[in-house]
């Protein structure tokens, strides 16, 4: 145990190259991460297509004006599943994926490799802006071309569009890693964070109107960050016309801005104290 | 001489149990070196211990002159591991899979060097999905090499083959011993460590219990022979003595000769029955 620079290599011929950047090997995660997502066929169709399949059922199903407001439902369900589109590419693909990543050895046997932890973090980082930034894409070209739907034109609604989709994605990534560590098993994994996902969605405004709900469901959808999400998705779709169909008349877009970014700072101190590199049943 | 692994008084306990209790261990650097022992002996713990996976009680541990507690990029880039089970990665072909993890590494060997030399280059662009389970244990390998590593650790490889896949892995493993690496492996198979290991260990209840070549572990190169023939059988520690007597005996030919020395299973299985309580 003397001298390990050259006592134990005694073979290297090759001078010792620096390490790679996490930034390098984090892009390089994030290219492998989305190709195993588009392979797997469950995972494709459970945070992907689920959105994009809701929309053209309800766009067909519910047709028609809201109130005179020149916003028509199928519009509405559009900003909606945009809102919920983003909570799944982070919330649930990430909870379910980190919880398979734990599982099948993939975590276990990247710490055993000299790839830096914060690359993990930035594939999946990537990954779900991948996901999130179709899905939004998708949904929108069939909102435009099937149901109507209005591109805004300001560059503000674009702006707003921009911070909405950041603060939530970044939210609901950091709250899906967290919940990662919940499940027992991979198995489990699809159960117990859909679960809590499908009733968030419920409550949340994305497919009944806030109009037709209890006052203490709005009050516990209030605290999640998916109802807020969705209200500034239609700040940007349904314009100030959609505005009187909010509860308060207003999108109140300062507090939204406000609720997510205080799910980024708690999601975040979540993932820091309760991420695990290691499954269950290796202790 | 270096070690390429030092331990010494190295102890862990998980709530009630003590999975290991006092465990000493030198290996040198470029040896085989096999550690043998029933499940939840502590041989995987320790191995877990020295890998950097797991914290220990007390104890010190120095593996390439590092201690694992405190794992760096670098020394995890001169080490290599095999993984026990992993079924990760399922939806990249080999040859994706071992181009990406080359990246990790400051000095990767070959990506298709790696994948002819564990023999998968036929199935380099199947899904890892696809492959049976011996080809999954070669991508374990292929993914365990790739940094060139000093080191490595390889957890009970061959679990589950067949046995000529067995022989070809063993013939993997020769290969990378001939390379100057140490290697550190554990094993449910005596004729594994026999025909692989420059020194076994046996772990039994967290304690090393025996320690040495495979040929002598145990006393068993003095141990007594058994001579059997068609008409009886005695130990001795003369065989060819009683050999040469039983053959004049005969007037030539003994009908039905064996001599035979205990094999490693049977110095095993002796030593991991004594510690037990």
């Amino acid at each position: 145990m003397t001298d390990t620079a050259t006592g134990t290599a005694p073979r290297r011929t090759a001078a010792t190259r620096a390490m790679p950047s996490a930034l390098k090997l984090g892009l390089s995660r994030g290219a492998v991460e989305t190709k195993m997502f588009f392979r797997e066929k469950d995972a494709v169709v459970f945070t992907f297509a689920f959105p994009i399949v809701l929309l053209m059922l309800f766009g067909s199903i519910f047709a028609g004006d809201l109130e005179g407001t020149g916003v028509t439902v199928s519009q509405l369900y559009t900003a909606g599943l945009i809102g919920a589109g983003v909570m799944g590419a982070g919330f649930q693909n990430l909870g379910i994926g980190i919880a398979g990543d734990r599982d099948d050895g993939t975590l276990k046997r990247l710490a055993g490799t000299p790839m830096p932890r914060s690359a993990y973090f930035i594939g999946k980082i990537i990954n779900v802006l991948v996901i999130a930034f179709l899905e939004v894409a998708i949904l929108l070209a069939i909102g435009v071309v099937m149901y109507d739907l209005d591109l805004p034109s300001e560059v503000s609604s674009w702006v707003t569009f921009a911070w909405v989709f950041v603060l939530g994605v970044t939210a609901a990534a950091l709250l899906g890693t967290a919940a990662s560590s919940l499940p027992r098993s991979a198995k489990s994994a699809a159960a117990v964070i859909s679960m809590p996902f499908v009733v968030l969605q419920f409550i949340s405004g994305v497919f009944i109107p806030f109009t037709q709900m209890p006052e203490w469901l709005i009050n516990i959808a209030s605290v999640f960050p998916l109802k807020w999400m969705c209200q500034g998705f239609r700040a940007v779709f349904l314009g100030d016309g959609g505005a009187a169909l909010e509860l308060t008349k207003s999108y109140e877009l300062g507090r939204v801005a406000l609720v997510l970014a205080a799910w980024v700072i708690g999601g975040l101190v979540l993932c820091l104290t309760t991420f695990r590199w290691k499954g269950r049943r290796d202790g | 001489m270096t070690n390429a692994i030092e331990v010494r008084g190295l102890t862990k306990r998980y709530g009630d149990v003590q999975a290991v209790s006092g465990i000493d261990l030198d290996i040198s650097q470029g040896e085989v070196f096999a550690i043998l022992g029933p499940n939840g002996a502590g041989k995987s713990t320790t191995v877990e211990i020295l890998e950097g996976y797991r914290k220990r009680d007390s104890g010190e541990v120095a593996v390439l002159g590092v201690d694992p507690a405190r794992p760096t990029r670098e020394w995890r880039s001169r080490i290599g591991i095999v993984l026990q089970s992993a079924n990760d990665a399922a939806e990249l072909s080999v040859r994706e899979t071992v181009r990406h993890f080359a990246g990790y590494y400051p000095n990767p060997r070959d990506p298709d060097e790696v994948i002819a030399a564990v023999g998968l280059t036929e199935s380099a662009n199947k899904r890892v999905r696809q492959l049976s389970g011996g080809q999954r244990r070669r991508v374990d390998v292929a993914l365990g090499v790739l940094g060139d590593p000093e080191l490595i650790f390889l957890d009970e490889p061959t679990t589950g083959f067949d046995p000529e896949a067995r022989r070809q892995f063993w013939e993997l493993i020769e290969g990378l011993a001939h390379n100057g690496s140490t290697i550190v492996l554990t094993t449910h198979y005596l004729d594994e460590a026999e025909a692989l290991a420059d020194r076994v260990a046996v772990i039994a209840g967290g304690r090393i219990v025996a320690e040495g070549e495979p040929a002598t572990l145990g006393g068993r190169a003095t141990a007594k022979a058994v001579v059997t023939w068609q008409d009886g059988s005695v130990e001795t520690d003369t065989p060819t003595e009683t050999v040469l007597e039983l053959s004049r005996r005969y007037e030539g030919e003994v009908p039905g000769l064996a001599v035979a020395r205990p094999t490693l299973e049977d110095i095993y299985l002796k030593l991991i029955e004594a510690p037990r309580d």
